[in-house]
């Protein structure tokens, strides 16, 4: 009974925390602008890639480094489109294309396991970078597109409103017979088969529900720019970061996703303007001494801590 | 209700199957024994889709499933318990249990096969909130044999149930198996402990070299010189 009540209230409480996040980011673009937005679009943008890389990676085991093959498309997507369909249009195409694409991508490539499926998404990143800038080349015999802008307000919530579309979408598919079939197939692929899940299926369609979040991170971050080009849709670092940020979070449950990806921005972004020439160095041993230090993420040092104050108690998940 | 006719099956280059039989008819209790090697696992694994047979035919309750994917054949109710337990470690034992009733047709009964499945092993229903890792080995073959009956199966393919397991656990463990075929599942076990498999089935196919080499009633098998020679030590 006691233990009920306790966890009822934890939660009234999470819920109430909740609420709250989402009221101050909502109403945020009324009260302040400038810099903050900015960097908030910036932080909800890895979060988005973060989750969306969660989703799939996190329970399958499966390492997929083809975030950015996802996010420059959706690029890709908003530069060709612009100024003909409007920006929520030109979001939500970016989604579905990105979903087909990685469905087949996902068809092809989920038969092959560990590190295989690892270096060929890599590899995706790199042939679809290098078949677009061949067709930029022989076909439109441009470098490049420019896209239309959209105001920094606009950018804001739709980013935002992708953010809490990706994180509902992971919190459903986490909890559903899905989540778990997933979970099983990280764990034990032959187990998971002999259970009677479809063990492809399950896996080709969370990769394509993943990459929905990283199609439409782009086609919205790609308005941010005036102009992109392949290098810029196609860069290797959108694959890297979101990697990085989950484990710098912890991925044992989707807050470490997200506040990895926060304070990952956030420290990056300081280091970057007060120590511009040793950015990259600092931000290397901040990076080694947390994999040295907190192998579970910055939650499950949180947890640690917790559960030493409570004294063998279990932290709030 | 199993039929494997002619089937061969091998890895890469390496044949390991050639051309072998075996029927098991509804209700029936049959062993499959033979020597480390001798291709048990890898029959299993064809049967249940794991891996592709090279050549021959099987059928379940009327079904060509050679070449089907698992999930098709776990689907018309034929059960494979792995060697070597292969619980999902990380998980609950209530929530392995979920996943082997995955098929849709036995997703809406799970609790009901849940309650069941308890009824068999009431140990796990001491231990339903923990996770299978913190279980003993009796308790994780105990929890991958529940999670096998968890999708409603007609027949269940059990492969080697004693492995690593304390005497007395293995007797449990085959006590266990009886009185599922007493509820009116039909069996196939995997074993290399000759003695007390042929004790428990009706009937056994001796697998050798990926040949067969002998099959029968298992009382008689029990008698013949070359099983008492080569399994049973005298």
């Amino acid at each position: 009974m006691m233990k009920a009540k306790q966890m009822t209230r934890d939660k009234g409480i999470t819920l109430a925390l909740l609420a709250v996040a989402f009221l101050i980011l909502a109403l945020l673009p009324q009260i302040t602008s400038g810099y903050i937005l900015t960097l908030l679009i910036d932080i909800l943008k890895f979060a988005v890639l973060t989750v969306g890389w969660v989703i799939f990676s996190g329970p399958s085991g499966y390492m997929s480094l083809a975030t950015a093959a996802f996010y420059g498309l959706g690029f890709y997507i908003a530069a060709v489109f612009s100024g003909s369909i409007p920006f929520s249009l030109l979001i939500l195409l970016a989604g579905v294309s990105s979903f087909v694409v990685a469905l087949g991508v996902g068809a092809l490539t989920l038969r092959l396991r560990g590190v295989y499926f690892t270096i060929f998404t890599f590899a995706l990143v790199l042939l679809v970078q290098n078949v677009v800038l061949e067709v930029e080349r022989v076909v439109t015999q441009t470098r490049g597109r420019f896209v239309e802008t959209v105001s920094t307000e606009g950018v804001y919530y739709a980013i935002f409103i992708v953010f809490v579309l990706t994180v509902v979408s992971a919190v459903l598919i986490r909890r559903s017979r899905y989540g778990l079939a997933l979970q099983s197939i990280g764990e034990h692929e032959e187990a998971a088969a002999h259970s009677g899940i479809n063990v492809v299926w399950t896996k080709v369609l969370t990769f394509a529900s993943s990459a929905v979040f990283m199609g439409m991170a782009g086609a919205i971050i790609a308005t941010r720019r005036t102009y992109i080009d392949p290098y810029i849709a196609f860069n290797l670092n959108t694959s890297f970061l979101p990697v990085l940020m989950a484990m710098f979070g912890g991925m044992g449950n989707l807050v470490g996703p997200v506040l990895g990806a926060a304070l990952f921005t956030y420290i990056g972004e300081i280091l970057l303007t007060r120590f511009p020439d040793l950015y990259m160095l600092l931000f290397g041993v901040v990076l080694i001494l947390s994999m040295l230090f907190m192998p579970n993420g910055i939650l499950g040092l949180a947890q640690g801590i917790w559960r030493k104050m409570k004294g063998g108690g279990r932290a709030p998940a | 209700m199993l039929a494997i006719n002619g089937l061969s099956a091998s890895y890469g280059n390496v044949q390991v199957l050639w051309d072998v039989c075996l029927r098991v008819d509804e209700g029936e209790f049959v062993a499959l024994v033979g020597a480390n090697g001798a291709g048990k696992t890898t029959l299993l694994n064809a049967v249940s889709g794991v891996m592709k047979p090279v050549s021959g035919s099987i059928t379940f309750m009327g079904h060509r499933v050679d070449g089907s994917s698992p999930n098709t054949i776990v689907n018309l109710g034929l059960s494979h318990i792995p060697e070597s337990r292969q619980v999902f470690t990380d998980m609950s034992v209530r929530e392995n249990l979920e996943m082997g009733a995955y098929p849709a047709r036995a997703w809406k009964d799970r609790r009901a096969t849940m309650k069941r499945v308890f009824g068999l092993f009431p140990r796990l229903e001491e231990r339903a909130g923990q996770f299978a890792r913190n279980l003993s080995g009796g308790e994780q073959q105990m929890l991958a044999l529940g999670r096998g009956l968890m999708s409603l199966p007609k027949m269940c393919m059990i492969d080697e149930p004693s492995n690593g397991l304390a005497p007395r656990i293995v007797s449990e463990i085959f006590e266990i198996l009886t009185s599922l075929h007493k509820e009116g599942i039909t069996i196939l076990l995997v074993e290399q402990n000759v003695r007390q498999t042929l004790a428990i089935a009706d009937r056994a196919y001796v697998l050798e070299n990926g040949h067969n080499a002998l099959d029968g009633a298992c009382c008689d098998l029990v008698e013949s010189d070359h099983v008492r020679k080569a399994y049973l030590g005298h």
